[in-house]
């Protein structure tokens, strides 16, 4: 009876933290909420601002002219009689490129602008450490790595999205811009797990007692936050990209469109942008397959069997092969790529949501 | 796979012979005008059609199209119940699923179809580019473009050097940093990343090596089920098994020699909670015999542990409980001593089975005859729950139903009969005083006694527990595990290895100062060629300091005429 009574203290325990745990997600959706708010005001205030960079560098007359070519860009230490103390490097963009430069971000120059992308970012780390101790108080209730079922997995996926950012954005990359779409989309996947997902903290089945848990899992949230977060980038790309071309074309876009999209990166800056954060991770991906093929050797009897997770994974590797593969041969570039790749994203979500909800396998344990 | 981002090989033709080679991607051409040349001219057409890039990723983009059927539709494969459920449910549809073979997506023609042109592609595509890439190696970087700055990465400055000494110290500052680097003319050429055309071949190589391996273990897979209650033996040989599938290249002494004895199962369940009654521990306490005189060993097969031996793997799949049942004839006789394994109905370990009394059996009258008993079996019956059914997995309050015939089993006609049915067809019910059906509800230790001094059936204190196994043998999964490994390294060297070439090159201008010009060039358009180019200037102008600029910047910069010698 000791043991029995042992065991209800720490089930008292665990349900403490669990209690914990949900207080804590739910603080961080307050906070992220906050941060929505302040990136809208970001973007309102931006609007202010008339910068058209993009406008002036594709319209005739603009004040960029098409320099490039001419061998009179190189001469940029020349005319002078000091010694250099360091030669610079000239760079050249790919012949038939758009030379488009970078919009200057949400805030659009605007000082007010600028001052609440600051806040949104500071709350968006206050909303991300509360999230995180939320996930490590649930992790602690359950006394397993917490991605046991959909709850879990989407309150880590989501820290795990914001946490890919903010290392982007300590690593000085321009990604500011992502900050209200992933923000929305946090506060998207935190309120369908509090509300459609919920599961009570509890232990594994015996199939789920592995360390492959670790291995397979972690690697596949991470991955899913950085196609998340390509996948963002993609989308603004398309936007961006028939703007860009409209201006070219001699046209006119609507002032909402020239405003939000004036404030982002360059088509181009965007392309390369979804393009890098795909690449980097796809490795990741292809690990992570073969890692759930070993523990599936270990936990079923055979290392592929054709599980529809399994499946799944698969098609959205081939998907993401398919459009890596697309940007290496000519004629597949820009938009179609694009359009693979929003097809491989579309994959990896279908594998999340769909397979866990719609199909039967052996996964099914996950849990809705 | 994925071999640029941007191609910058397609600039103006004098660029293009820097720019060449650089990969070993092939020249995309275009799919028009089939040549009128017979059946070779076809033939040479339709494989460079296959081998193409174009045709490739069509090939893989059918291959993750042709695969979402088989997620969505029951396979044999993997439950063959669902699929006569879906049979009998859609009349219409399963007929033309059954000649399209979506019931088994996987090894269907079509779909093997797909692989088989794609990775008859994918050779088509790596062989050339490794002939290609290995002449690359044997041969030397490009020389120096004419007009360094048309280079998506350029620099220049006038220096007091000699041109040979910067060209000298450029060769060994290129050197130093692991360049192929090599004199040409008044420049230094120099290449550097081959790793990840070797990565990116490796990669293309290790994912034929994955398919091969997959599908030999396909060919030469086998796979059984084996059901037994604590204290049984297995010996790995076919007779023992209760089903076994094989691949069609599998013969039956490739079953590696082993033997085992399960000695205990354990199971553990949630006792509170909402998920009360979910398994938390399975465990299968096992001793085994490698070969057949090998030295016994014991050792605990879980659900994510299986025992390995060579080849083979013994998995713990499936529980269950075995009470012990001890019929006794009219006389008092035993008849019958054995553990029944009954099968699970729910999670809640519910099971069924039957107890078949085929010989030994003498009625009241001492004639011979056969007795079948139909069980019903809870681990924990709860009188309050108002059902039948277990509602607990562990043996907490075990109760066995049973009911009685005697006649004939059926067993003797010569027809395959489950051991977990009676086939009553020509048995008689016993009938009890009210003329109903025989039943009775045994607690352990209890005896239901058959009409007319018949018998009767005692449900013993000691009730054991079933482990399935499943044991499984597939050869080439080594293999498969080697070519994955090696697919990951060579996709991240091919992605994130960066191939570039650097030129320098040192002339002595108009006005006697020497001029140094340095470019790069990568294969993707990345910010790393012009910061490495940067980077190698500012060393190189340590050995090279600049010289005042000319007073007039127009003839700089751009060499004579002729400069590449």
């Amino acid at each position: 009876m000791t043991l029995a009574a042992a065991t209800d203290l720490a089930a008292a325990t665990n349900e403490h933290l669990a209690n914990i745990s949900n207080t804590l997600i739910y603080s961080s959706m307050a906070v992220y909420t906050l941060a929505f708010f302040a990136h809208i005001l970001e973007w309102l205030f931006g609007s202010r601002s008339k910068v058209a960079r993009t406008a002036a560098a594709l319209t005739a007359g603009g004040s960029r002219p098409a320099a490039k070519g001419a061998p009179a860009v190189t001469v940029q230490q020349g005319g002078s009689t000091t010694v250099l103390e360091r030669p610079q490097v000239v760079v050249r963009a790919a012949a038939g490129a758009r030379d488009v430069p970078d919009g200057p971000g949400a805030h659009g120059g605007d000082v007010q602008g600028d001052l609440f992308g600051r806040v949104a970012v500071s709350l968006t780390v206050l909303a991300f450490l509360v999230e995180l101790a939320g996930v490590a108080a649930r992790a602690a209730s359950v006394q397993r790595a917490p991605w046991g079922n959909m709850y879990e997995f989407n309150i880590t996926f989501s820290t795990v999205a914001v946490a890919v950012y903010l290392t982007l954005l300590a690593l000085k990359k321009n990604v500011r811009w992502l900050g209200l779409f992933l923000v929305t989309t946090v506060l998207l996947d935190l309120g369908l797990a509090v509300t459609v997902l919920y599961t009570a903290s509890d232990q594994l089945v015996p199939a789920l007692h592995s360390y492959w848990l670790y291995i397979h899992v972690s690697t596949a949230i991470f991955c899913g936050a950085v196609f998340y977060v390509g996948a963002v980038a993609t989308i603004l790309y398309l936007f961006k990209d028939s703007y860009e071309a409209k201006l070219q074309a001699g046209g006119k876009p609507g002032t909402f469109a020239t405003s939000v999209l004036e404030r982002l990166p360059a088509s181009a800056s965007l392309d390369k942008f979804a393009y890098r954060v795909n690449a980097a991770v796809f490795p990741l991906w292809t690990f992570t397959i073969i890692a759930g093929a070993i523990w599936a050797g270990d936990a079923w009897g055979r290392y592929w069997n054709w599980d529809p997770k399994e499946t799944w994974s698969f098609i959205t590797w081939v998907a993401y092969a398919c459009y890596l593969h697309a940007r290496a041969t000519a004629g597949w570039k820009g938009r179609k790529a694009a359009y693979l790749a929003m097809l491989a994203f579309a994959c990896w979500l279908f594998n999340y949501y769909g397979v866990n909800i719609f199909v039967t396998g052996k996964h099914s344990y996950a849990g809705v | 796979m994925s071999d640029t981002e941007t191609d910058t090989s397609r600039e103006p033709e004098e660029l293009s012979a820097a720019g060449s080679q650089l990969s070993t991607a092939p020249l995309e051409e275009s799919a028009s005008a089939p040549p009128g040349l017979g059946v070779i001219g076809w033939a040479r057409w339709f494989w460079r059609q296959l081998t193409s890039m174009r045709v490739a990723l069509l090939l893989l983009l059918l291959l993750s199209l042709g695969a979402i059927p088989g997620s969505l539709i029951p396979q044999t494969g993997a439950d063959i119940n669902k699929v006569a459920d879906f049979r009998k449910a859609h009349t219409t549809l399963a007929p033309l699923y059954d000649r399209l073979g979506l019931f088994h997506v996987y090894s269907s023609v079509w779909f093997s179809a797909i692989y088989i042109l794609l990775f008859v592609s994918l050779i088509g595509c790596i062989v050339p580019r490794t002939w290609q890439f290995v002449g690359q190696l044997r041969g030397r970087p490009p020389g120096a473009p004419r007009r360094l700055d048309r280079l998506p990465a350029h620099t220049t400055w006038r220096t007091t050097a000699d041109p040979e000494q910067v060209r000298e110290a450029a060769l060994a500052l290129l050197k130093r940093r692991r360049f192929r680097a090599h004199p040409a003319g008044d420049a230094v050429a120099a290449e550097k990343g081959y790793l990840r055309e070797v990565g990116n071949l490796a990669f293309h190589i290790a994912l034929i090596v994955l398919l091969v391996a997959f599908a030999s273990g396909q060919l030469y897979k086998s796979d059984g089920n084996k059901l037994m209650v604590e204290g049984d033996g297995f010996a790995n040989a076919l007779p023992m098994y209760d089903d076994f599938k094989s691949g069609s290249l599998f013969q039956t002494q490739d079953l590696v020699p082993f033997s085992f004895d399960l000695k205990k199962f354990t199971g553990t369940y949630e006792t509170s909670g909402p998920n009360r009654g979910t398994p938390r521990t399975y465990e299968a306490k096992i001793t085994y015999r490698v070969g057949a005189y090998g030295k016994e060993k014991a050792t605990t097969v879980k659900v994510n542990e299986p025992l390995r031996i060579g080849d083979s793997k013994v998995y713990l799949v499936s529980h269950g409980y075995a009470p012990v049942v001890t019929v006794r004839d009219g006389s008092g006789k035993v008849v019958y001593h054995d553990a029944v394994p009954l099968l699970p109905l729910d999670g809640n370990v519910t099971s069924n089975g039957v107890v078949k009394v085929m010989d030994g059996y003498r009625d009241a009258r001492g004639k011979a005859d056969q007795l079948g008993f139909q069980a019903f079996f809870v681990p924990t019956f709860d009188p309050r729950a108002g059902t039948m059914l277990s509602q607990f997995p562990a043996l907490v309050n075990p109760l066995l139903a049973v009911n009685a015939y005697h006649g004939d089993l059926g067993v003797n006609s010569g027809r395959p009969q489950s051991v977990y049915q009676l086939d009553t067809s020509r048995m008689k019910q016993f009938k009890d005083a009210k003329g109903q059906q025989l039943k009775k509800l045994l607690r352990p230790g209890d005896t239901l006694t058959l009409p007319d001094g018949a018998g009767s059936l005692t449900f013993d204190k000691d009730i054991k527990q079933w482990a399935g196994f499943e044991i499984v043998q597939e050869p080439g999964s080594g293999w498969a595990l080697g070519g994955a490994v090696v697919a990951i390294l060579g996709l991240a060297a091919s992605l994130f290895i960066q191939r570039r070439r650097v030129w320098v090159r040192a002339v002595t201008g108009p006005d006697g100062v020497t001029v140094v010009e340095m470019a790069g060039l990568g294969r993707s358009e990345s910010a790393k060629v012009p910061e490495e180019l940067g980077d190698l200037a500012a060393r190189l102008y340590e050995q090279a300091p600049g010289a005042p600029a000319e007073p007039d910047p127009t003839t700089r910069a751009v060499p004579a005429e002729g400069a590449e010698k």
